[in-house]
């Protein structure tokens, strides 16, 4: 039984719905492609340090804070959180096999998920977001307002790092560091410092996610396993060193998860997860790089 | 070379006289652990085959152990056509069908390269679960399939306890030696050239494709058999015996313990029944230290504890604690796989 | 006069091999100074061990002051380094990539550009274009481009004339002469062309495995036949 009853109103919210899931899946996809690019490796705990920081911004508004006042403050310790990961940890491995650094990101992503459970406890609990749940009229069909928040805090957040990357000095050192790590340290660029403060980005892109999700998901340790595994499967579609194909692959795999969800009943909502898999997979054995990766040729 | 190869044989013997002998000296809940580590042992003695021998990795076996042990489950209530078929007999049909799905995943693993390949599988262990999820009326959803309490066949006289320590032991035993002559074999010596060097290998024409796949089969083969086992053991199966965790653990295990050494695979396997079945008793444990008292509720110390020692063993010593080991202690720690 | 750039006993290895058995070496202010020598001589390594892109013992004096062994001090101390194959950022455009040789500096970055345009008017034309399109002739000019971006005292040169037809060598290293004489740059450049090379340079080292053979004023050792013949292959 494949497509169930359609109203063009329900497709409109599934659309924003899809845009939506789709913007939480490009900052973590985002996230996941700026550590790829200057580490070459996947940090598998991205997840996790998200979920973390997420938790800090919990613990903040239990303590008082506003969401608006403690975002900025969590953003501040993603940040300083990712550039100290790196340089303590990562860094050491760097330069050894991809391998060694995807193992040291698990038990990173291990430590991060114990450390939760011993701080906050393992249950999940509501988490209060900064978009009220209510709908607007948009056209005669109810949109939600968070999903519209959502998806121009993260439209804000994205095209902020793409001004930063493109016109400032720092970024420009940042992509360079990237691109070919022997010519940017002879230009003077801090090759190691441009590494952490990619990490930092990361962090802080993944601290956003987080805060975006919870509210919906509500927060528990293993809250972003499952927005994990879409956005890789996001940032293969797009090409593991594309960063516009991360923000591209994430919209794509989310109209898409959301609609598939809802019109192919087989899918329905238990095999959103094995689809995102067979995606990733199909991408991979067909264009290898993705929809805008580059394709690199192994010389023999 | 002879020399070495009958330190190894003795190596195995004695180590077939210690299974023996280890019930008798230990108490019964003893051997249910010691059971319990035997299966972990299976698994890992697999993934090392896939991992250390054709260099690909896999962060989706848990998965496979789930095969497994969804395999048994199904056999010995449902059954074929109704008959349901005895708890023995479903191990190695469990392995099969475990080893099939690693063919599945095998051949277009040969097509990832190792990162990807890594994504791949973490996708597969995070959607795995979904399965008996989608197919609740066959596999049994979330509350998953009771099997029939683990129990002495045959009317032997030991213990349900000693009764899986021996079955486990014994099948590990086996799988052991099938490992150590398949290393030893042709299969072994192609894949070692494999993983050495794949261009060189493609290059010089050997059947890359064949040993590669034939690689992740028998590694899958080898976790069905110990999900079986376990499943068999606890008596239930459902979506969260084998959670997404064990696959990091179980790859986790072998980069600490070395592929290539018999006490690691050992030391790992412990690892993980401690961070799987005893996590509450670890929490415990550290709260003997002064100062800690934690919450036995929140048990995710073991976590934060294997995570850092993870992390700090392998920026210090890249080839495992089980390499170090082998530096240590040379020819005394009983080496699985020999390099000529 | 000290000297602006002086190596003292300078080793360098790769891992466990040696690369440099300790090269002493000294290039003036606005002196154009050839390294040469046979493939895996050690010129090229001699110029990583400068720019502190290799791991050396040994001294470097820079200005007086001895170099730190950090890759980004030479560049921050004006040192420019252009390494063998020009070490362009293929992905990035022109601007971006001579935006980048002013990494180290604050400010005048638009008026160093159009210096470099002065110099190479078609680089210019090529302003937004991606730096992999250009033509060889084109990266290398880019590449010189780049390190004056840097307003450096100094520029390493790593084999220019690689894989360049003659004619754009030479417009190359005439464009490099007028750089030298009107910015008072000296150039420490590595080549394997000792004719060219000579004709060029005010004095010159031979390197043979890791070590100097020969040095002196370019007039001398191209005057010398047996040297020539020894170790520049003419």
């Amino acid at each position: 039984m494949l497509l169930a009853a359609f109203t063009w109103t329900e497709f409109a919210q599934q659309l924003t719905a899809g845009i939506r899931q789709g913007a939480v899946f490009a900052g973590l996809a985002l996230a996941l492609v700026i550590i790829y690019r200057s580490t070459r490796a996947i940090n598998f705990a991205q997840g996790e340090m998200a979920t973390f920081t997420t938790f800090i911004c919990w613990s903040l508004m239990n303590h008082g804070l506003s969401f608006w006042a403690a975002f900025p403050i969590v953003l501040v310790i993603a940040f300083t959180g990712g550039v100290a990961i790196e340089r303590t940890i990562i860094r050491p491995v760097e330069n050894g096999p991809v391998i060694t650094i995807v193992i040291v990101t698990l038990g990173l992503a291990l430590l991060l998920n114990g450390l939760m459970s011993v701080i906050w406890g393992g249950g999940s609990r509501p988490f209060d977001g900064p978009f009220s749940t209510r709908t607007i009229d948009v056209g005669g069909v109810p949109i939600s307002v968070q999903d519209i928040g959502i998806v121009v805090v993260s439209f804000v957040l994205v095209g902020l790092l793409a001004l930063f990357f493109r016109f400032t000095k720092l970024g420009l050192g940042l992509r360079a560091a990237a691109l070919n790590r022997d010519s940017s340290e002879l230009v003077g660029v801090r090759v190691g410092w441009m590494l952490a403060f990619g990490w930092g980005l990361a962090a802080v892109l993944g601290a956003v996610s987080g805060m975006m999700v919870a509210p919906i998901l509500f927060l528990d340790p293993n809250m972003m396993q499952t927005i994990l595994l879409y956005a890789f499967a996001a940032a293969v579609l797009g090409g593991l060193d594309s960063p516009v194909g991360a923000v591209v692959g994430g919209l794509l795999l989310g109209l898409a998860i959301t609609l598939l969800g809802r019109y192919v009943g087989f899918v329905g909502d238990v095999l959103k997860l094995p689809a995102a898999l067979l995606l990733i997979l199909l991408v991979l054995l067909v264009k290898p790089n993705g929809l805008f990766g580059r394709v690199t040729v192994r010389r023999v | 070379m002879r020399l070495k190869l009958g330190l190894e044989v003795l190596g195995l013997l004695a180590l077939a006289a210690l299974i023996v002998v280890m019930p008798r000296l230990v108490s019964s809940f003893t051997a249910y652990e010691m059971a319990t580590v035997g299966m972990y042992f299976i698994a890992l003695l697999g993934l090392s085959i896939l991992t250390g021998y054709s260099g690909q990795i896999s962060l989706g076996h848990g998965a496979f152990m789930a095969v497994g042990g969804y395999t048994t489950a199904v056999l010995s209530t449902n059954g074929i056509y109704g008959h349901p078929i005895r708890d023995i007999w479903t191990i190695p049909i469990a392995g099969v069908v475990a080893g099939a799905a690693g063919l599945l995943v095998g051949i277009p693993a040969l097509r990832l390269s190792g990162l990807y390949l890594a994504l791949i599988t973490f996708g597969i262990a995070v959607s795995f679960r979904q399965i008996p999820l989608k197919f609740d009326h066959f596999l049994g959803g979330t509350s998953g399939k009771v099997l029939s309490l683990l129990e002495t066949p045959f009317g032997l006289s030991a213990t349900p306890n000693n009764w899986i320590y021996y079955l486990t032991w014994g099948i590990a035993f086996v799988l052991l030696v099938v490992a150590w002559l398949f290393v030893r074999g042709k299969p072994g010596r192609t894949l070692k050239a494999i993983r050495d060097s794949e261009i060189a290998a493609a290059s010089s024409g050997i059947s890359l494709a064949r040993y590669k796949t034939l690689a992740f089969a028998l590694s899958a083969f080898y976790a069905g058999v110990a999900g079986s086992l376990y499943a068999i053991a606890r008596g239930f199966m459902n979506p969260d015996v084998f959670p997404i965790v064990l696959s990091v653990y179980l790859v986790a295990a072998l980069a600490l313990g070395g592929v290539d050494s018999f006490a690691g695979l050992i030391l790992g396997a412990s690892a993980i029944y401690v961070l799987i079945n005893r996590t509450g008793d670890v929490t415990n444990w550290i709260n003997h230290v002064p100062g800690i008292n934690l919450n036995a509720q929140r048990p995710g110390m073991p976590d934060v504890i294997f995570g850092a020692v993870l992390i700090v063993v392998l920026i210090l010593l890249p080839t495992g604690v089980g390499g170090a080991l082998r530096k240590l202690f040379g020819p005394l720690t009983t080496r699985l796989y020999s390099r000529s | 006069m000290t000297a602006l750039l002086q190596l003292d006993r300078v080793e360098a290895r790769y891992g466990p091999v040696k690369a440099l058995h300790g090269i002493s070496l000294e290039v003036a202010e606005g002196e154009l100074v050839a390294v040469l020598g046979a493939n895996g001589a050690g010129k090229t390594t001699t110029l990583r061990a400068v720019s502190g892109t290799v791991r050396r013992t040994g001294d470097v004096i820079f200005r007086g002051a001895k170099l730190p062994r950090r890759p980004d001090a030479a560049a921050r101390a004006g040192i420019a380094h252009v390494p063998e194959g020009r070490g362009t950022f293929s992905e990035l455009s022109v601007w971006e990539n001579l935006r980048l040789g002013a990494y180290t500096r604050r400010g005048g970055v638009k008026e160093d550009a159009q210096r470099v345009f002065g110099y190479f008017p078609r680089l210019e034309e090529r302003k937004g274009q991606q730096a992999g399109t250009l033509s060889g002739g084109e990266q290398q000019m880019l590449a010189l481009g780049r390190a004056m971006m840097a307003r450096p005292k100094l520029v390493l040169l790593d084999e220019p004339s690689l894989g360049l037809a003659p004619m754009l060598v030479t417009e190359i290293f005439q464009r490099l002469e007028r750089m030298r004489t009107d910015e008072g740059i000296a150039v420490l450049v590595v080549e394997q062309n000792a004719n060219l090379a000579l004709a060029h340079a005010a004095h010159a080292y031979v390197l043979e495995v890791g070590k100097v053979v020969v040095s002196g004023p370019s007039d001398e050792l191209r005057a010398n036949e047996s040297v020539r013949r020894s170790y520049l292959g003419y």
